[in-house]
């Protein structure tokens, strides 16, 4: 395994051949925002908001899908960078309704803490509020779509994790929707094994447990790192 | 785009529904009922049927063994597909840049006010209203498809006298 | 079919085409159809066997012939003489070798010495309205697979490629990257299976060059892709067509059969060791399939939703294997490189875009159709000595290149030579190809509405910058247009602008906002015509 030498935000920092900018600079302390990345599953680069500056590249790179190269020069911090997360929230909170005061997740919420982290207090457009349902029908989890980012977390954990492949994604731009199955209510769902484990790595208050209220909902992410290294290494093993 | 109706209950019309799925059966298979090759598939169902029931996806999923949502999730990301029954007529409206200079969008507006949004068919299932990106009759332009034959160079005034025609009211 | 047996073909079908008296060639190509020109073959067929011709007569089709505003064009080759808006009626007397009979349409003949024709070069479309279509043995005795028959045994695969490098080819999708070095990335790889694609999903408004391409022409992007095949080491080869372009899937099945029953194709392609073959995939309507990386999903059966490069697709493409990908007119210019040398090539153009450059020209423009000028030709003489002009004594306002990504180019530019640079320091993109004209009537601030809605509807939500912001600007934009427009949302839009363009993941998003860019810098009058306007209103 070759070890690769590089700068993020003028700190020297080395990481192994293969591994993301993203991964690389978490370790060391470096905390890149993101929203789609979640530690355990694959990586789509969709959210934006982890994007860097790669000295020598015009194009700004995901970072969580980008792997660290020796010699690298990478600023994760910039005033453009910044002003384009703050830019990418705006858009995300206008897309459908995240007020976060009748939200289960409030005070727990990655889309919220995001926002407080990079400085977005307000919304300078024009609020798309659609009309979306909320799927209640499953005994014991609901997805209510209008707190949706579309991160596709669930879809990827329940595909590489579960193997169940539940979730996908139907229609598209921003009429796309999470989807179970052929569309049916969630309860219906004759692939879906009630795991759980999509509802503890949606960011933001779209999938949670029944019977929590405002504010009551939390999750717990480190479930997943536990199964994937678990996997990796063999220990379930007799 | 052949698209089939569903006819009256027939023996004739029983044979051929067997057809199809004999059909749809074969088109599977000659791609050796590889997932990759889904959306080979649904335009072969779709020129069957007409269009892409639950039914009809779900047994495609089981068959190129795909979880039905990714089906799904691949039938509904191409406009070419669609998941209702099409109307008796069809339009589609071409918004290539020629037509949209040439006055195509006052075309659609005249067909959605009287028939449904574009994507849609109208509630009495007469007309089944489309847009296009660009068909290649940009020397016709404003053109609309209209029932499979491609129509130049069209008024408003001339698709609202055609809506008439037929019948819409 | 051994490499003798093609040029006895050639010269066989040569000979008997001489032999005949006269050969009409009747476009096929979409527009011309839809303008009745089946009626007009059927009826030149009937007036063939009524005169007893058919020893002498032929009645064949023909790839586009350009002039798609006076269809339906029908071509006599003994006197080599176009018409135009040809009725059913009028077969008799072109079937009729009498001069008398000719008079008769003297009023539909087209003159071929005027600017229109004489200040084309056409290379990619040198063979419409000299052969048919659906026929081999035509492509053949043009020339056909005599450039692949001299890869397959006179050149080594870095010799062909060497041979693209020299001609300064660049890619005729849009991006311009130099083909060459495309063919020798994809070469480089030590993959066992390779592949070759060829990108026919024609997507933008306006433009139809590569439909015409295809249904005129398509056993020569069938031999660009063989020709790549043997160069990079591929042995099988994807064409990725539109689902809305129903006669060139016909027109390519068709060809894609007569070639494999040839061994053009196939296991042993002209009796040699090398394979090729080649699968069609029938898009279904997403305009952001045209991107490579969705292309190849689209391919595999799923979703068309772009990823992150790199990796570039000649690292690791379809099924992550190194992957060449292509545009139709790039795949067509490469027969004749092979046949005439890389240097004939270089030779047309200019110093940095060479050979020629298809263009479908529509709008407001006389001469409505299909043109082939060599790169570096004007603005001005493309629409304004080959096009025609605007019609009805109208204004030249704008020119539109490179559709949803491409930018307005203003009266002031019409000078610039047309080539990939020049247009990017303006602002625009030489695109694949459409070309709208655009006069007095059209409002710039709706134009780029127009094409904001597109890429909001073509948008794949993979990525928020795009999926959403083209939402935002869209709707800027149509209040602006309105009338109900703000200083605000004039300031909101350019910042979302800047957005788009560095943060979406693919293409499709990062020059959505081009449309508005380049209205934004050559007619911001008409923004702030229009802001001055519903700031009267509100008073």
């Amino acid at each position: 395994m070759s070890v690769k030498t590089l700068t993020i935000d003028g700190k020297m920092v080395t990481g192994i051949a293969g591994e993301t900018i993203f991964n690389v600079a978490w370790n060391s302390g470096v905390r890149i925002p993101r929203l789609c990345h979640v530690g355990g599953v694959s990586d789509v680069g969709a959210c934006r908001l982890c994007l860097v500056e790669i000295e020598g590249q015009k194009k700004l790179m995901a970072s969580c899908m980008t792997n660290v190269e020796e010699g690298m020069v990478v600023r994760t911090n910039t005033e453009r960078l910044q002003s384009h997360r703050r830019l990418i929230l705006e858009l995300l909170f206008a897309e459908r309704n995240h007020i976060c005061a009748v939200c289960v997740m409030n005070g727990q919420c990655e889309l919220q803490d995001m926002a407080e982290e990079l400085g977005m207090d307000h919304v300078r457009m024009r609020y798309l509020f659609p009309k979306l349902e909320v799927d209640t029908s499953h005994e014991r989890f609901g997805l209510d779509h209008n707190r949706c980012i579309l991160c596709t977390r669930c879809v990827r954990v329940c595909d590489e994790v579960e193997g169940a492949h539940t979730w996908d994604l139907k229609g598209r731009g921003v009429n796309s929707l999470i989807i179970a199955d052929l569309g049916e209510p969630w309860g219906q769902s004759d692939t879906c094994t009630s795991c759980g484990k999509c509802v503890q790595v949606c960011p933001t208050g779209a999938l949670f447990s029944k019977g929590r209220t405002v504010g009551e909902m939390r999750k717990d992410r480190r479930f997943l790192k536990y199964i994937v290294t678990a996997r990796e290494k063999h220990q379930w093993i007799r | 785009m052949a698209t089939t109706t569903p006819s009256k209950p027939s023996k004739a019309a029983d044979t051929a529904r067997d057809n199809r799925a004999k059909l749809l059966e074969r088109a599977m298979s000659r791609h050796s009922y590889s997932g990759d090759a889904l959306i080979e598939v649904l335009h072969t169902a779709q020129e069957l049927y007409g269009f892409l029931t639950p039914d009809l996806l779900k047994s495609i999923a089981r068959k190129l063994r795909l979880p039905p949502s990714r089906v799904l999730g691949v039938a509904t990301f191409y406009h070419f597909f669609s998941l209702e029954p099409k109307g008796e007529h069809s339009y589609i409206v071409c918004l290539g840049t020629a037509c949209y200079v040439k006055g195509a969008l006052g075309l659609l507006e005249t067909l959605e006010r009287r028939c449904a949004k574009a994507g849609r068919t109208s509630p009495d299932g007469k007309v089944s209203v489309n847009s296009a990106r660009c068909i290649g009759a940009c020397g016709l332009a404003p053109a609309v498809i209209r029932d499979g034959e491609i129509v130049g160079r069209l008024t408003p005034r001339q698709v609202t006298e055609d809506l008439d025609r037929i019948g819409v009211k | 079919m051994t490499i003798e047996e093609l040029s006895d073909i050639q010269e066989q079908e040569q000979a008997r085409q001489q032999k005949l008296a006269n050969r009409i060639y009747c476009c096929t190509a979409a527009g011309c159809v839809s303008c009745g020109a089946d009626r007009v073959r059927q009826s030149l067929h009937a007036e063939v066997k009524k005169a007893g011709l058919q020893e002498q007569v032929e009645v064949c089709g023909s790839g586009c012939m350009g002039l798609c505003s006076q269809g339906p064009l029908v071509r006599s080759a003994a006197d080599d003489a176009l018409y135009g808006h040809v009725s059913p009626e009028e077969a008799a007397a072109l079937v009729s070798g009498n001069p008398v009979d000719r008079q008769l349409l003297a009023g539909k003949r087209i003159d071929t010495t005027a600017p229109f024709f004489a200040l084309q070069h056409k290379i990619v479309l040198a063979n419409s309205g000299v052969m048919d279509p659906e026929i081999l043995n035509d492509y053949i005795a043009v020339g056909g697979y005599q450039a692949l028959a001299h890869a397959v045994t006179e050149l080594s695969p870095p010799e062909v490629i060497e041979e693209i490098k020299q001609s300064g080819l660049r890619g005729r999708g849009g991006a311009g990257y130099p083909t060459g070095l495309k063919w020798e990335l994809v070469a480089k790889q030590s993959s066992q299976i390779k592949y070759v694609v060829c990108n026919a999903d024609e997507g933008d408004p306006g433009a139809f060059m590569d439909r015409s391409v295809l249904e005129g022409d398509p056993h020569r992007v069938l031999e660009g892709m063989a020709l790549a095949g043997y160069a990079v080491g591929a042995q099988q080869g994807y064409i990725y067509v539109r689902g809305e372009y129903g006669l060139a899937i016909q027109r390519l099945q068709t060809a894609i059969k007569q070639a494999e029953r040839a061994d053009l194709l196939g296991n042993r392609v002209l009796g040699t060791g090398f394979q090729f073959r080649v699968d069609l995939r029938i898009g279904a309507g997403a305009f952001v399939c045209g991107e490579e990386t969705a292309l190849i999903a689209s391919i595999e059966g799923k979703r068309g939703q772009p990823r992150q490069r790199p990796p570039y697709p000649p690292e690791s493409g379809l099924w992550e294997r190194p992957t060449l990908i292509n545009n139709v007119e790039t795949f067509a210019n490469i027969p004749p490189i092979i046949a005439k040398g890389g240097e004939w090539f270089a030779s047309i153009g200019t110093a940095g875009s060479k050979g020629t450059k298809v263009f479908a020209l529509a709008g407001k423009i006389v001469n409505t159709g299909l043109i082939e000028a060599p790169m570096g030709a004007s603005l001005r003489t493309i629409i304004f000595d080959i096009g025609g002009g605007i019609p009805d004594g109208g204004r030249f306002k704008a020119a539109q290149t490179g559709g949803p990504s491409g930018g307005c180019i203003p009266e002031q530019f019409l000078d610039v030579p047309v080539d990939y640079e020049s247009l990017a320091k303006i602002g625009s993109i030489m695109g694949s190809g459409g070309l709208i004209v655009m006069d007095e009537s059209s409002d710039m601030v709706d134009v780029a509405r127009f094409f904001m809605e597109f890429c909001m509807d073509e948008s794949c939500g993979k990525c928020i910058p795009c999926r959403v912001g083209t939402v935002q600007m869209h709707d800027i934009l149509a209040r602006m247009t309105r009338g109900e427009g703000t200083p605000a949302d004039l300031d909101m839009l350019e910042q979302l602008c800047t957005l788009l363009r560095e943060t979406s993941l693919c293409g499709l998003g990062q020059t959505a906002p081009n449309p508005v860019l380049s209205t934004l810098r050559f007619f911001r009058h008409e923004y702030d015509a229009k802001l001055a306007a519903s700031r009267g209103g509100a008073q």
